[in-house]
């Protein structure tokens, strides 16, 4: 029997992970890419308690998660797409529209 | 250890993915690593005793949003770029990282671990099957939140089509 904490700490490595390609990338695809690792991580910590708590809640949310995953994929693909038609570049650092 | 022996295969595979996804230089590997880290991270799911969770991760994931991705990584036709140094903000950003690093540090020392986790009584033994407690559970308790799922699905469907059909006030810039 593996313990919880390995798991949690299996999914802390895992959230860091995406929260530092999130930070250093500049390529807006990837930079999405890192945030289904993080979703991904808080997956398996809720799967995780799930299993140790013998409640079946966890895995429920996990749906939603990825409900909202899916969302945030579309949404998130279709700004890039027009993004690239705007400036030919998927370079983050291009994109400075909002700034003052 | 021959019983944890499948959790270190999905678990190191699935970081060692999530790890090639932020290092590779070309989009469409990072693309590639993730489908990897997917297909591991539902062998997890089924060492954690959640089958249909690990089905739905399959179809949605590996099967959707992956697809979604290589479609607009290639109709893009993105060259390598790699990554690019940080400009101006280095000093900023090396302030930032040395707060984190103590702030992790510092909740790092602070962890018990380890502790002693009361031990869960076995409530009453399901007897129905892993993917029919989700569907009662889901259908019953959570019926309202599924349903808002539907709608924020539906806004991502509109709010997709809107976004990448490209005539509107984008493009008359």
């Amino acid at each position: 029997m593996v313990p919880l904490s390995w798991y949690v700490a299996l999914s802390a490595m895992m959230f860091i992970t995406g929260l530092v390609g999130v930070l250093i990338r500049r390529n807006i695809v990837v930079v999405l890419l890192c945030i289904e690792i993080m979703l991904n991580a808080v997956n398996i910590n809720f799967v995780a308690f799930s299993d140790y708590l013998h409640l079946i809640d966890g895995q429920i949310f996990v749906f939603f998660v990825i409900t909202v995953a899916a969302a945030e994929v579309a949404i998130g693909l279709g700004i890039i797409i027009s993004l690239f038609r705007l400036r030919e570049s998927v370079n983050m650092d291009d994109y400075n529209l909002l700034k003052l | 250890m021959i019983q944890q022996l499948p959790f270190f295969y999905f678990g190191g595979m699935a970081l060692v993915c999530a790890i090639l996804v932020v290092a590779s230089r070309a989009a469409i590997y990072s693309a590639m690593a993730l489908l990897g880290m997917f297909i591991h991270v539902a062998g997890l799911f089924i060492v954690l005793d959640a089958p249909f969770l690990a089905g739905v991760q399959l179809l949605v994931y590996a099967g959707a949003i992956l697809v979604l991705y290589l479609f607009v990584v290639m109709l893009l036709n993105l060259q390598g770029g790699g990554a690019t140094p940080l400009q101006k903000q280095t000093p900023f950003a090396i302030l930032l990282s040395l707060l984190a690093i103590g702030e992790l540090g510092y909740l790092l020392v602070k962890t018990h671990f380890y502790p002693k986790l009361p031990a869960i009584p076995h409530p009453s033994v399901p007897t129905l099957g892993n993917s029919e407690t989700i569907g009662m559970v889901l259908y019953t308790q959570y019926l309202f939140p599924f349903e808002v799922a539907s709608v924020v699905l539906l806004i991502a469907l509109v709010g997709a089509i809107v976004m990448a059909r490209g005539r509107g006030r984008f493009r008359q810039e």
